[in-house]
């Protein structure tokens, strides 16, 4: 997809992003991308999303915007000038709303100012002001401990806007509340921003909440996972205020499902045509009862095998973030196939389901080997060693090669319960060996 | 308090962990305290002997020497803090200045705190000629020691733990690096602070008593306070002396406990970085005054107000660079051919001038005495531990218990027991018993109380529903001990057995060497060893029983409690 309004040269571009790209050094082979030529400009009055899963250095991208990250290429240009750290005029709003907690409400609110150097009553006065329009009247005092988590992330707003930046920065800013305070807070926000009270020109937000980013965005860029490209841009041209029931939001909404399904697919199969499913794939934390429980759903009689994908996250109150992972993992064990924003169940998947827990586990393991070379490995290392043992340590740097180290570790907790669950083999975390040794014999 | 802070020991238990960096590290702070040992010496052989102020036995001088050692601790305490603003920040943000003082920081703390007095006092006292200032300093230092090495430990701690999300944010507003470390760090550090400065504080007692009175070869110095009292006492053999001394330090332990830690606990408690509320928030009835009175807030809102006006104040140092950039290769090799070439020199120069006046056979015995001391150290944990398990568990598991010796364990665990040995040398004399034996447990006597609370504090954090699960599987007597409490309370117990044994090595000095009147009870050990040759002024001695005793104890803590720890953390956690 050509990404328009890409010429930072146009009239209202606040800030441009070019030919963007993060990676990690790696000794053996080269280095891991994490981000890889990523564009992308914000605009005056806009609200720009970025939507990915998990690992596609969506939030990378971000802390490069607000200039808390080096690019290893590229450059982000604000205002005219390359930015070299944090700059005036970018604030940043946390998931983890990052407050102090040994500061008061306005105490947090004007650390900002603080370090701005502005002078004392006119902080008071601005940090006051910050919170009354936010609706914090009253909380002055309060610590954030006896703040509820939208209360708090309310303070987090309140923080950032004093210092009236040109952008607002928020790193999934909703996404550690709950569904109602949540939605409390988008609502506020958008009565805002769109009363034009807010002294912000622009916002660039992540999320991983597909409605979330419908709701709010005027464009919309999909990312995908390792390493992140944005495979998508998509504009909302829906007018404010926007309902989850129009059905012009519902379509866009699947919409967005089946790209973010369809994806993968190509990338997978780019790869597969190089150098095949490798030991050195990153593997989702995902526990077998879950991937149990999704194939027990779709076969149940209310989908027979097959379900729309947004369906699915609403009746199961599942985030693109939890539900993708369980999903992609059936389908890479074969259990299931994904495809334009459905999920079915492959005929392994229908006998699986039907299974008791001695066949499933048979069937498991069976898929294990065929389907996870890095469980296939192990396996066969253990079966060639005498002793049949070999220590965590043996498979640790194979993965490092390929990926950064807290995906190393990730999937190697994966496959241990993957391996665990289907006794491919057996793992003791005291010793960290993998063996072939049943516990009770 | 909160339970947690029994477990969050952050200083401490780092320490434990040698790295190959101590391999450099050992032989520069070793070697150069030794080498500080030779040169003092030389430097202030010709002093004139300080005259011994008189001490009153009179119980009615007491409040006022009682004062004067509370206001040594202060200063001392100040000191630290200085200290590990200074030397922490450092660590945590050099990453060349890190390499080398985190190991030393590790080989300080292993050394014998009244290991240092015999040469500080006379280093000092030649700063100061004839003036009592430089035994005080001396003195100051010794409290310095006790407790400014794990405080740092757990700053550079704090330091090294900033949440990612709020460095984020201070980065992001642009914040300056004074303002980050006064609105960020000293906050973000201040429980682990707080915690460290009591463990600390309790131990210094000991050292503050025993640095008061004390002869450096044909130097005797007699600083006014309780320690100086009790010694006086001793000489005397009056032990309604000690009797009364015994009871000034009960007061102003609780009375320091009371204005000065309750207070400093529950003001930290609201730097504490969990969001949720806590259970049990701490409370003080002197910081419930102070933040009600209007006196004190006629005070500070001026200290408030300029504290603030620094922070607005934008300094040019610009917070932190957002990338560290690849450090030039050539200039770490220099850097640390020089740390080698530095620990290289000490070491070297140490055993030159050691070999002149000391023989093969010296060493010998010193290492055979530190093994004896060793032993004691080994069995009295041991004893200990068997002691006051069963029995911490057993209060542990009685809330009302529990509350009420809860205080005790802390107030016993403070006491310095070296107030009491008057006592035992006369219990010793009087039955005829064993020195080797006998002497042995006045060791363990002051931190065995470390054992119990944190015993006691495990017992109580034990959760209700495994305590429920085990009584409604019928889990009873050896089986319930081996699989339920032992377990729960395990990380709990190595943290205060731990303690425990740096006080025992640290004790072995004053404990394995004592007095009453004329009377000397010496056992064999290196702490008598250290302590005679004090006492001779045979520096090259001090100097091999001071290096010795500290990499026993490194040894020690290497192959005994890091294993324990790495075990606790690992497998016994209940979270």
């Amino acid at each position: 997809m050509t990404i328009l309004e890409k010429n930072g040269a146009l009239a209202g571009t606040l800030l441009t992003v070019e030919n963007v790209r993060q990676s990690f050094p790696k000794p053996s082979t080269g280095e891991i991308v994490v981000l890889d030529d990523v564009d992308l400009s914000l605009r005056t009055g806009k609200i720009v999303g970025l939507l990915g899963r998990s690992g596609s250095g969506k939030s990378t991208l971000l802390r490069i915007v607000a200039g808390l990250m080096k690019p290893t290429g590229g450059t982000v240009v604000y205002q005219g000038r390359p930015i070299a750290g944090p700059c005036e005029g970018v604030a940043m709003v946390f998931q983890t709303f990052a407050l102090f907690p040994w500061l008061t409400v306005l105490e947090n609110v004007e650390v900002g100012l603080e370090a701005l150097g502005v002078p004392e009553k006119e902080m008071r006065r601005r940090a006051l002001a910050a919170i009354d329009l936010i609706g914090l009247d009253g909380f002055e005092s309060a610590y954030p401990r006896e703040l509820s988590g939208g209360m708090r992330q309310r303070v987090g707003f309140a923080r950032a806007l004093v210092v009236n930046p040109a952008i607002l920065i928020m790193d999934e800013p909703f996404s550690a509340l709950d569904v109602l305070t949540a939605e409390t807070l988008r609502t506020d926000f958008l009565d805002l921003w769109n009363g034009g009270k807010l002294p912000i020109q622009s916002v660039l937000m992540v999320t991983h909440n597909i409605e979330e980013a419908v709701l709010m965005c005027d464009r919309i860029l999909v990312f995908s996972s390792n390493p992140g490209r944005v495979v998508g841009e998509i504009q909302v041209t829906l007018p404010h205020p926007r309902s989850r029931f129009d059905p012009a939001f519902r379509s866009m909404v699947d919409d967005i499902y089946a790209r973010m399904t369809a994806r993968p697919i190509p990338a997978h199969e780019e790869r597969g045509k190089q150098i095949g499913p490798s030991i050195g794939d990153w593997l989702p934390r995902v526990s077998t009862n879950r991937m149990s429980g999704l194939v027990e759903l779709l076969a149940s009689p209310a989908y027979h095998g097959r379900a729309d994908l947004p369906e699915i996250a609403s009746r199961l109150q599942l985030e693109v973030d939890d539900l993708f992972p369980i999903a992609e993992a059936l389908q890479l064990l074969g259990l299931a196939e994904l495809a334009v924003g459905d999920i079915h169940l492959t005929p392994t998947g229908h006998i699986f389901a039907e299974s008791e827990l001695e066949n499933r586990k048979r069937i498991f393991a069976e898929r294990l080997r065929s389907n996870v070379p890095l469980a296939a490995h192990i396996r066969r290392i253990l079966d060639e060693r005498p002793g049949h043992r070999a220590p965590l340590v043996r498979f640790e740097p194979e993965l490092e090669d390929s990926l950064t180290e807290g995906a190393a570790q990730e999937t190697l907790r994966t496959v241990i319960s993957w391996g665990r669950y289907a006794e491919l083999f057996s793992y003791d975390d005291k010793t960290e060996m993998f063996s072939l040794e049943n516990p009770s014999s | 308090m909160s339970d947690q802070a029994y477990l969050s020991i952050g200083g401490r238990t780092r320490a434990l962990w040698p790295n190959r960096w101590d391999m450099v590290a050992v032989p520069l702070v070793l070697g150069s305290l030794a080498l500080a040992f030779i040169g003092v010496r030389q430097m202030v052989a010709p002093l004139e002997v300080v005259q011994e102020a008189a001490i009153s036995l009179d119980p009615s001088n007491l409040p006022v020497y009682a004062l004067r050692t509370v206001l040594r601790m202060l200063a001392g305490l100040v000191a630290s803090l200085v200290f590990t603003f200074s030397y922490a920040t450092l660590a945590a943000k050099s990453r060349r200045a890190e390499l080398v003082l985190i190991p030393i920081l590790d080989v300080l703390q292993s050394v014998p705190i009244l290991g240092y007095i015999s040469f500080t006092v006379v280093f000092f006292m030649s700063l100061f000629p004839g003036k009592v200032l430089g035994a005080e300093l001396a003195a100051v230092f010794a409290i310095f020691t006790s407790q400014a090495w794990n405080m740092a430990f757990s700053f550079y701690q704090s330091l090294r733990t900033v949440p990612r999300d709020l460095d984020e944010a201070c980065r992001g507003f642009q914040v300056s690096a004074w303002q980050r470390f006064w609105r960020l760090e000293v906050p973000f550090s201040m429980p682990g602070l707080v915690w460290n400065m009591m463990m600390s504080m309790s131990g210094a007692w000991f050292f503050v008593v025993a640095s008061e009175a004390i002869t450096v070869g044909d130097k005797q110095i007699t600083l006014p306070g309780i320690g100086s009292y009790v010694a006086r006492a001793i000489q005397e053999k009056d032990l309604g002396a000690v009797g009364w001394a015994i009871l000034a330090m009960t007061g102003v332990i609780v009375l320091y406990d009371q204005v000065m830690f309750r207070p400093l606990v529950a003001w930290s408690d609201k730097f504490r970085f969990e969001q949720t509320g806590a259970q049990t928030v701490p409370e003080s009835w002197v910081l419930d005054l102070a933040r009600r009175a209007r006196l004190p807030r006629l005070v500070a809102v001026p200290i408030r107000r300029t504290f603030r006006f620094s922070l607005r104040f934008r300094l040019p140092v610009k917070g932190i660079r957002i990338a560290m950039p690849v450090p030039p290769r050539l200039i770490d090799m220099v850097w640390y051919a020089i740390v080698a070439a530095g620990a290289a020199y000490c070491g070297w120069s140490v055993v030159a001038y050691l070999s002149t006046t000391l023989s093969w056979g010296d060493l010998g015995k010193v290492l055979l005495l530190s093994a004896i001391t060793m032993l004691r150290v080994a069995i009295l944990i041991v004893l200990a531990s068997l002691v006051w398990v069963p029995l911490g568990v057993m209060i542990g598991l009685r809330p009302r218990w529990a509350e009420k010796i809860q205080p005790l364990a802390q107030f016993l665990a403070a006491f310095p027991a070296n107030l009491l040995f008057p006592v035992a040398v006369v219990l010793i004399v009087h039955f005829k018993l064993n020195v080797d034996v006998w002497v042995s447990p006045l060791m363990i006597l002051g931190t065995q109380w470390y054992i119990l609370f944190n015993v006691i504090a495990g017992a109580s954090a034990f959760p209700t529903d495994l305590k429920e699960a085990a009584s409604n599987f019928r889990m009873r007597g050896w089986q319930w001990w081996r699989s339920v409490i032992l377990p729960g309370i395990f990380p709990y117990f190595v943290t205060g057995a731990i303690t425990a044994s740096g006080g025992a090595w640290n004790a072995s000095i004053v404990s394995e060497y004592v007095k009453w009147g004329d009377t000397t009870l010496t056992a064999r050990g290196v702490g008598a060893f250290i302590a005679q040759t004090t006492e001779a002024g045979d520096y090259p001695r001090i100097a091999l029983g001071i290096v010795v005793l500290a990499i026993f104890v490194m040894l020690f803590n290497c192959l005994v409690w890091r294993p324990l720890y790495r075990l606790s953390e690992r497998q016994l956690r209940l979270d």
